[in-house]
């Protein structure tokens, strides 16, 4: 089946380096996922729409909740790290400089208290 | 005295004092004297997963040439550099790895570094400080036990970057040993749990403070019903998460009962009998000394 935007899956898949057409729906990426309680889309549909050229994809809440916790990489059995696919998806709005975040949102106070490495990866995953 | 080049990272010397100044003393005691390179800079905290990517990875590498330079001055016994802070741990070894196994990027590395005094050859090893005490045995932590830490259960959590991805972590990816060792060795019993290499929600501490705050409510929450007087870990993002943050929980979740969180070589020092300042529970929140003086292992 041709996707619907070819343009857009192979840019995923060359970003994530990820070939998603080995995916065969079987869920146990969404199941090890902390964060699907905060997803609109699960990550293995995720996975769907990039197969099938939707780049809807793209205006997903699931793609800036994902903590890139690997769960998924470890568990799937076709060998994909959806890890990869939410980053390559997440490069393609930030690179058009649409920030997700903003460090003006928070007090003072919390910027003193917050662990560099919360501050820095925080910024690093949601802005530009 | 074996001399081991070591990485601090950002929050080392910040948040988590506590974790450096127990490493430290408690490396002394065992025999390794840890050597800080000079200019060495904020590793990035992510591991850059976009296969275009070639400037995030120039922090990384930036580290491992000044640690190859401190070698190559003789100044450390070997081309190892040991991490504390598990963010750290994987951003330097990955970057590593990317630099060893993609030819094109490495150049572009290398070409942006020129102006640099050597090139760096991509040999130095990263290591997990959990790594080199596993190296150095397990016999040879339990000799320094001055205070076993007998009657404390502790339940060991792994997080994420110490184990994923695949091929990157410290131990076996499903079925980790290496916290579970190293606290046995200690004398204390450890508590497994299912949410031990589950999520605390890392970066999202910034701006999803609630979400945040349930994901450490299920982890404490399970660690507690498991039976385990506290967590130890090896992040301190895990333990900002899990710590200070059940301030966070607790207006959430009214019932629920707060448990110390702290860094394994924080009872290691503890262990060894180090005194205060080397165990440095000062750090911590919520304090874990009124639980250790229950337990009769720290002096009232
Ligand atoms: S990396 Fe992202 S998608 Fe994968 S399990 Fe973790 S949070 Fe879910
Ligand atoms: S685990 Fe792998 S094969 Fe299964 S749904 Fe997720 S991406 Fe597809």
């Amino acid at each position: 089946m041709e996707p619907e935007n070819k343009h857009f899956k192979d840019r995923v898949v060359e970003l994530s380096g990820e070939n998603v057409d080995l995916c065969f729906q079987c869920g146990a990426c969404s199941s090890g996922c902390p964060m699907t309680q905060e997803m609109d889309y699960l990550p293995s549909k995720i996975i769907r729409m990039v197969q099938l050229g939707l780049e809807e994809a793209l205006e997903s809440k699931t793609i800036w909740v994902c903590t890139t916790c690997f769960n998924c990489e470890v568990r799937c059995p076709r060998g994909i790290d959806v890890a990869n696919v939410m980053e390559a998806l997440r490069q393609l709005v930030l690179r058009r400089k649409y920030d997700r975040v903003s460090l003006d949102e928070l007090s003072p106070e919390e910027i003193r208290e917050l662990p560099q490495i919360a501050i820095v990866s925080n910024q690093r995953k949601l802005t530009a | 005295m074996t001399r081991l080049a070591y990485y601090p990272g950002c929050t080392l010397k910040t948040n988590a004092k506590n974790f450096e100044d127990s490493t430290i003393a408690t490396a002394e005691k065992l025999g390794i004297e840890l050597v800080e390179p000079e200019r060495w800079n904020c590793c990035g905290t992510v591991h850059s997963l976009s296969t275009d990517d070639v400037m995030h990875h120039l922090a990384p590498i930036r580290n491992l040439l000044r640690v190859e330079e401190l070698s190559n001055a003789g100044e450390v016994d070997s081309k190892q550099v040991v991490t504390l802070c598990a963010m750290c741990y994987n951003t330097l070894k990955r970057s590593n790895m990317v630099f060893n196994e993609d030819s094109d990027r490495k150049k572009k590395i290398r070409d942006n570094m020129y102006k640099e005094d050597i090139e760096y050859s991509g040999n130095v090893e990263v290591l997990h400080h959990l790594e080199v005490l596993r190296e150095m045995g397990w016999d040879k932590v339990k000799e320094a036990v001055a205070n076993p830490l007998n009657g404390l259960k502790v339940a060991p959590y792994y997080g994420c970057l110490l184990l994923r991805p695949r091929g990157i972590g410290v131990d076996d990816t499903d079925d980790p040993t290496i916290m579970e060792d190293m606290l046995e060795a200690l004398g204390a019993e450890t508590v497994g749990f299912a949410y031990s290499q589950k999520c605390c929600g890392s970066y999202n501490a910034v701006h999803m403070k609630e979400v945040v705050a349930d994901l450490a409510h299920k982890i404490l929450k399970q660690a507690e019903e498991a039976g385990a007087d506290m967590l130890v870990t090896a992040c301190p993002l895990c333990e900002y998460n899990l710590g200070p943050r059940q301030s966070e929980v607790e207006k959430r979740y009214p019932v629920f009962k707060s448990i110390p969180v702290v860094y394994f070589t924080q009872l290691m020092a503890l262990a060894f009998s180090l005194g205060e300042e080397a165990a440095a529970f000062t750090g911590n929140k919520p304090d874990p000394r009124p639980l250790l003086r229950d337990k009769g292992l720290l002096e009232e």
